[in-house]
């Protein structure tokens, strides 16, 4: 076998081994008591407490969006303009 | 969809209703920290309405008044001002990626906290979030618009290839 491939390999598996320690670790969410409700949820509890002094925006989606998840936004973005570019890459011979 | 556009009627009624879905998308890109929507909603607002001219004016005139070398260059200009004000956040705050550093305190146009007694906020709230919907609004409505248009222009071309 290619060493890459093995190298490779056992970095995946390190990673993921990584990951679902990260996962085990992180704290509960949609845990119910035998009446059906919420026994905590800490993220979104927290989210629509802190976000107007934290953020100060009022609109709490736009708040996640672009100051909780600005990462998401970022990749958003960059699928966007991946999008444009190989739009634009593809036709660019047409134009002659 | 042709390409020397439609007919007269068309045309008239899109440049009727053209100013106000433009007006209604910046809205919606302005407001996005206060009212439903953001950048990428009122982008595609935006978009469309763009769209719209180019199915009523066709291809051809639309690439006449517009390049898409210039969408690019908005486009481009847009990513530039959303990942910028990601990394001021380093170097003008506490030296996190995507910290919010216009509502601590140090600059404090556009922080101020949005009023939680009575609900109803000013357009000067929460930090760098309006600059940041402005410029994701500016990267869809560049994108969204070059990729209609040349594509457009392309089934243009590829009609004139094959009629040859």
């Amino acid at each position: 076998m290619n060493w890459r491939v093995t190298a490779g390999g056992v970095f995946l598996i390190i990673v993921a081994a990584f990951l679902i320690y990260a996962a085990l670790l992180s704290p509960t969410f949609g845990l119910k008591d035998s009446e059906g409700d919420y026994i905590e949820r800490p993220m979104d509890q927290h989210i629509i407490d802190e976000t107007q002094t934290q953020t100060g925006a009022d609109n709490g989606v736009t708040a996640v969006v672009f100051d909780y998840r600005g990462f998401d936004t970022l990749g958003e973005a960059t699928v966007l303009f991946t999008a444009v570019a190989g739009v634009i890459i593809i036709f660019r011979r047409l134009k002659k | 969809m042709s390409d020397a556009g439609m007919s007269k009627i068309v045309k008239t009624m899109t440049g009727v209703c053209f100013p106000f879905i433009l007006i209604f998308g910046l809205y919606i890109i302005v407001h996005g920290h206060l009212t439903p929507g953001g950048g990428f909603q009122g982008g595609a607002v935006v978009a469309s309405a763009c769209a719209m001219i180019l199915i009523a004016y066709g291809s051809i005139w639309t690439m006449k008044k517009i390049k898409e070398k210039h969408l690019s260059i908005f486009e481009s200009l847009g990513a530039l001002m959303f990942i910028s004000l990601a990394f001021f956040g380093i170097f003008l705050a506490d030296g996190i990626f995507f910290d919010n550093f216009l509502v601590k305190g140090a600059f404090s146009f556009f922080g101020l906290f949005a009023n939680t007694a009575t609900g109803v906020a000013d357009i000067n709230t929460a930090g760098v979030i309006p600059l940041m919907n402005i410029a994701v609004g500016l990267k869809v409505i560049a994108g969204l618009f070059a990729i209609v248009l040349v594509m457009a222009y392309a089934t243009h071309k590829i009609k004139e290839v094959d009629d040859q």
